[in-house]
């Protein structure tokens, strides 16, 4: 079954690098979706289906971390496997996305086998940490 | 009187020949080599004479100052056509946020391995410039720690410069002038 992707970056170079990685993953994918921030987020996955999101951390107008916590709050959604996809080395600020419910998280630069694996791993297990 | 950096030349340079050599084989498949030891230059200096891109990122925090990237047109399409797997004759928009990202990656990583010397850093949104014959001036005298590399037959120049938010007068501050 295809996979729909929320991609959420504020940076639209790496939407883009991360459409092209995602393609590179051989991963059954369906739709993927972009979005800027995380209120761009909420709106997408009000009027669509999402199977997995990929965030940033740091964003302006709403972060990944507020983001996630809003996810948390809506039943519908909160099965969603979210994956953080950042620079955001700081354990602090990587724990408290998975405390907020994100799956795991990779570390900026990422190679394509790196984006697949942990797919794969978050959509088959509860928690995946970093690269 | 500048408060030292503790963090030595040559652990700046060791941190960013990692993220640089991390980015360069992870995300973009290209050979990259570092071709001398890092040192501390004028703060005036001319570090480009040819069609360039410089991405620049501002440190703030206990420590502030500026991170740097800098390459040539002609790199700057490569990393791009290598990061988006497309073409790019020209510098357009695109080449520019691609050098932006990769000065992210690098001086974003940088800043998280240096925390425990520097304590809690903050990364700005990258500026990215491009044009011929740029200028970098650090005011008051502060020295930019510079690292040099090569990417087949374009360099690819790093730059950093950290001071002490306790060194700078009350109505300094760091700043840095780019003239064309």
């Amino acid at each position: 079954m295809a996979l729909d992707i929320l991609i959420v970056d504020d940076s639209a170079a790496i939407r883009k690098i991360l459409l092209r990685v995602l393609g590179q993953t051989q991963l059954a994918l369906g739709n993927v979706f972009e979005a800027a921030d995380g209120i761009e987020a909420l709106k997408i996955l009000e009027e669509n289906s999402v199977g997995l999101v990929l965030s940033d951390i740091n964003m302006p107008n709403m972060d990944g971390l507020q983001m996630l916590t809003s996810i948390q709050q809506r039943p519908e959604w909160s099965n969603i496997p979210i994956i953080m996809i950042t620079t955001e080395g700081a354990q602090s600020r990587v724990m408290e996305a998975v405390e907020l419910g994100a799956r795991g998280y990779v570390r900026k630069p990422f190679t394509a086998e790196q984006i697949r694996d942990k797919i794969s791993t978050c959509l088959s297990s509860e928690i995946c940490h970093g690269n | 009187m500048a408060t030292e950096i503790p963090l030595s030349s040559l652990k700046i340079t060791s941190l960013i020949e990692t993220h640089v050599s991390m980015v360069f084989s992870t995300m973009l498949d290209l050979e990259i080599e570092r071709q001398q030891d890092a040192f501390d230059v004028h703060p005036e200096t001319v570090f480009s004479t040819g069609p360039s891109v410089i991405a620049l990122l501002s440190f703030t925090g206990q420590w502030s100052g500026t991170g740097m990237i800098q390459c040539s047109d002609a790199l700057a399409r490569l990393i791009s056509s290598r990061l988006f797997l497309t073409d790019f004759p020209n510098v357009t928009d695109e080449v520019l946020d691609a050098l932006g990202e990769v000065a992210n990656m690098i001086i974003g990583n940088f800043k998280e391995d240096a925390a425990p010397e520097l304590g809690p850093v903050q990364l700005g949104t990258p500026t990215v410039l491009s044009g011929d014959h740029f200028q970098a001036r650090m005011w008051q005298g502060h020295q930019w720690t510079d690292i040099l590399f090569r990417c087949g037959k374009e360099n690819f120049q790093v730059k950093v410069c950290l001071v002490n938010q306790r060194s700078i007068s009350s109505d300094a501050g760091l700043l840095e002038t780019l003239s064309l």
